[in-house]
């Protein structure tokens, strides 16, 4: 194919650049897009409930734990496979750290602890026989489904085990203490949610800088700054409305550093690299030199950590495990990472997506209920939201 | 004259490219029409267009199919009226049997129900025509390529065609299912069929061919009614006079780099099976090996077992590397001892198909671009930019998809892979398969300036005159086993055939064909 091989600087370039920019980043723009009008639309229509600081705390508090099992869905779904387990193993987990804390005396720190180990322990017991069997996935979490549900009624008898020390109710309920004043407005939460958003900004313009120095910026200046300006008044004006209720929940620091750290295992690392290779073509990933079966191996390990981090965060909010917990917490999870942009097909997909998928399903749910909805509906409504964003990305795919 | 069909002035554009401009094809009835050109020339885009893949409206100008103008809206028009393309990745579902394929989609059935017996009578009856002696209830995934592609047209034939058209039908065929193809081939067009082929190989052309029409850059640049030499074909193709197809070397052999002896590998399929028998050879700095034989006789399953055995179980053997025994057990270890191997298949082996052309082409060696684990971005870029000028990869950036480059592109960004992992032996399986013949000349060189840079070089192909013009030595494979060597100098290709045919002859392999 004839075509130009550098992009004249000129004007006439410039217009069809910014069109070839959009066509190719259209999903990561689109999600945003869509994450923000849908907030504009609950808080029109709730009559500004939705923004109100205890609202918006509350929405931080009742999703983080799909935002934590959607870090960990998204390298599953990445390498190719699926996890239908992680709702009964947060509930097992759940129920096996309430045990400890609750019946057996243990510190709180420590059950946790143990409660992590665990989740990765069964997170291994699957990832052996998906890595290295090649048993599919979907055969091995099916069963793990239905096993950790039964063993969570098992180890509950039934019945629900609470309540539970303070300390540990925090993990999900607390607020980070204000050092710097009275806790009204929280200042302490305010300087730290402004000093991530300068944290951002400033990695931002020194990528841009970098690439700028190295002639190969493709992002056009007006969208790299109207993104970025976003991005920091988002985030300072979050910070001051949780500021003015009791500050930061100490699960959103969690989520936070999650978030970040994911972030960047998947997108600038050697491993996170590999996970994509193998999701997009695993015999030549295996042909390259990488080592398919153990990473698809650590990958259903990590997720099995997340899920009982999830379990915990949800015992201590809801300050008792019960056997109900984490029920359809996997599909709420899965259609969190598509909407957010992952592939079914392994080897597309980001962490941030993951996460603004899972806000999008706790805003609706959030605004929905405000709005009276009920939950039949609200099914209805999330199942097709769903729906069309998967079409929307195949429909792109196809055009692109 | 009868003219069967009649493109006029067909003109497509796809968002920033003119594929097509103003193309115009007349074809007679029963005639073999070869089309050529380059990959990217716009023949795929033709045929598609012609059978109605882009339906009516998609593009402009004008089919006439046996004399009237037709309007296709898709792949069912054009068969209804006896059009058929068979691709070059076949359309086949290897779980089903050969008459299940063969009547997919326009199955022999009373109110839903499928009446079995006639379709495998009729399966029968078409595989005598095209001269595949298979059972109709044969699962197409038993099959070898050759075979499949027998199966293809005779599927092609349950519908009645009158126009046939066969992309690269012979890109995966070795010499002898070549051969039995083209015989086929004529042998429709005796029946009056007209047939449209697409093809790299210029001497099965002139075989085989009544008339040629040469595409280059979605235009018709040349018409022939009657075979013209093949320096004329190949100059029009690429637009530039091509002296030869071979770069000029000098060979300077060094050392012996890696040798292997008495390597035998067990097939994972059937393990009384020796893929590979006994297999030893020397491969020496600055040499390029040649690797002949006919498909299955365990050329690639030797390369592939020597590389981190990717295939099968190692049963004996060994392999030293600059005169160290090597532990070549894995992939990750073969890569460490030096080993590159660029497999035949590279869409499904060799790339990450819907990754970009940055992404791919460190993923050998992703520690060469990181520190601490950590991928430095700059350098990346910086890597690939690099291969993309140095290997001449044509794409308009890095950040584009490989599923969007030609074949011979895609094949610069697995060399380049393997480049960037710095080998000292490179095993290329057939290199050059399905890639037009500037890409090809610009392999060679590559292979070339390894050698000279003192790199080991095994080459695998089928295309004998490509192994006689580029390597310096050849060994000759035979159904696992390595039935002869022979110094280039000395080689031809009737010399190699004659040693396959030989040692196939043996009476305790009797019965035994490759597949």
């Amino acid at each position: 194919m004839a075509q130009p091989d550098i992009p004249a600087a000129g004007t006439a370039a410039a217009p069809r650049a910014t069109a070839g920019f959009i066509r190719r980043n259209i999903r990561e723009y689109g999600i945003l897009f869509a994450l923000v009008v849908i907030m504009i639309f609950f808080q029109v229509v709730t009559g500004g409930t939705l923004f109100r600081p205890v609202n918006l705390t509350n929405l931080a508090l009742q999703n983080s734990h799909i935002v934590i099992m959607a870090v960990g869905m998204l390298l599953v779904i990445v390498s190719g496979h699926i996890d239908l387990s992680v709702g009964s193993v947060a509930a097992f987990v759940g129920a096996v750290v309430a045990l400890l804390i609750v019946q057996m005396d243990l510190n709180f720190a420590l059950a946790a602890l143990i409660g992590i180990a665990l989740g990765g322990v069964i997170g291994a017991a699957q990832g052996y026989w998906i890595a290295y069997w090649k048993i599919p996935s979907f055969i091995v979490t099916l069963a793990g489904m239905l096993v950790f549900r039964g063993l969570t009624l098992w180890v509950l008898e039934g019945r629900s085990i609470g309540p539970f020390p303070r300390d540990f109710q925090s993990i999900a309920s607390g607020f980070i203490p204000d050092l710097f004043g009275s806790g009204k407005p929280n200042l302490f939460s305010l300087a730290l949610g402004a000093a991530v958003a300068v944290l951002i900004l400033w990695l931002a313009v020194r990528s841009r800088q970098r690439q700028a120095a190295a002639g190969i910026v493709e992002e056009p200046f007006a969208f790299f700054a109207a993104k970025n300006a976003f991005i920091f008044i988002a985030l300072v004006w979050m910070s001051w409305l949780m500021a003015n209720f009791r500050g930061l929940p100490n699960v959103f620091i969690v989520m936070a550093i999650l978030i970040a750290l994911y972030s960047f295992l998947a997108e600038r690392t050697v491993v996170g690299r590999r996970i994509y290779a193998i999701g997009g073509n695993a015999k030549a990933a295996t042909l390259s030199g990488i080592n398919s079966p153990r990473l698809v191996f650590l990958t259903f390990v990590n997720m099995g950590m997340l899920a009982a981090l999830a379990g915990i965060v949800v015992a201590a909010r809801l300050n008792s495990a019960t056997p109900k917990a984490g029920v359809n917490f996997e599909l709420d999870t899965i259609a969190a990472v598509f909407i957010g942009g992952a592939s079914m097909s392994g080897g597309v997909g980001t962490v941030v997506g993951a996460v603004i998928g899972a806000f999008i399903m706790g805003v609706m749910n959030n605004g929905m209920s405000l709005m009276g909805i009920g939950i039949d509906f609200q099914q209805i409504i999330k199942g097709l939201v769903l729906l069309a964003a998967v079409i929307f990305d195949v429909s792109n795919k196809n055009r692109g | 004259m009868d003219t069967i069909l009649e493109m006029r002035g067909i003109t497509k554009t796809f968002p920033g490219v003119r594929a097509l401009d103003d193309v115009n094809l007349a074809v007679r009835r029963g005639e073999i029409r070869a089309l050529l050109g380059e990959n990217g020339a716009g023949k795929s885009t033709l045929m598609k267009v012609l059978s109605g893949v882009y339906p009516h409206g998609s593009y402009d100008g004008e089919i006439l199919f046996d004399g009237r103008a037709v309007q296709f809206g898709g792949i069912t028009d054009s068969e209804r009226r006896g059009i058929v393309i068979i691709h070059q990745e076949l359309a086949l579902v290897p779980q089903m049997s050969i008459a299940e394929n063969i009547f997919l989609g326009n199955e022999v059935a009373t109110r839903g129900v499928i009446d079995r017996n006639t379709t495998n009578d009729r399966t029968a009856a078409l595989l005598a025509k095209v001269g595949l002696r298979e059972s109709p209830e044969t699962k197409v995934g038993d099959l070898g390529m050759g075979k499949q592609q027998l199966v293809e047209i005779a599927k092609a034939l349950s519908k009645r065609v009158s126009l046939l058209i066969l992309d690269e039908p012979t890109s995966s065929l070795n010499e002898r299912e070549s051969d039995a193809l083209l015989a086929l081939l004529d042998e429709l067009r005796a029946q009056g069929i007209t047939a449209i082929l697409i093809s790299h190989k210029l001497n099965e052309i002139s075989k085989i061919a009544d008339s040629i029409t040469v595409l280059r850059d979605g235009a018709t640049v040349a018409h022939h009614d009657s075979m013209v030499s093949e320096e004329q074909i190949v100059r029009e193709m690429v637009g530039r006079p091509m002296e030869n197809r071979y770069p000029d070397r000098e060979p300077r052999i060094g050392e012996v780099v890696m040798q292997v002896r008495d390597w035998t590998v067990a097939d994972p399929l059937r393990p009384e099976r020796h893929a590979v028998d006994r297999v030893g050879f020397d491969l020496r700095r600055g040499e390029v090996l040649g690797f002949a034989g006919l498909m299955g006789a365990g050329r690639t399953e030797l390369a592939m077992s020597l590389f981190g055995q990717s295939f099968g179980r190692r049963l004996s053997g060994s392999v030293s590397i600059d005169g160290r025994p090597a532990d070549l057990s894995t992939v990750p270890r073969a890569i460490a001892a030096g080993l590159a191997y660029v497999t035949e298949d590279r869409k499904s082996l060799g790339l990450v198909l819907d990754d970009n052309v940055r992404r791919n082409i460190p993923l050998a060696n992703l520690p060469g671009i990181a520190r601490g684990g950590v991928i430095d971005q700059m350098r990346e870029r910086s890597v690939a930019e690099d291969y993309r000028r140095r290997i001449n990869i044509k794409t308009p950036t890095v950040e584009a998809r490989v599923l969007n480059l030609s074949g011979g592109n895609q094949q610069k960004v697995v060399l380049s892979k393997w480049l960037f992992a710095g080998p000292e032996i490179l095993i290329l399986d057939e290199p050059t398969r399905g890639i037009d013949v500037g890409a090809k000349y610009e392999i060679y060189t590559i292979i070339r300036d390894l050698a000279a840079a003192g790199k080991g070089i095994i080459v695998i192909s089928s295309e004998m005159p490509e192994l006689l013009g580029i390597t310096d030595r050849i060994c000759v494979m035979n159904e696992g086993r390595l039935v002869g060597e022979m110094p280039t100098a000395e080689a031809s290709q009737e010399r190699i055939m004659e040693m396959i045919l030989r040692a196939s002859r043996k009476p305790e392999r009797a019965g035994h064909g490759a597949a």
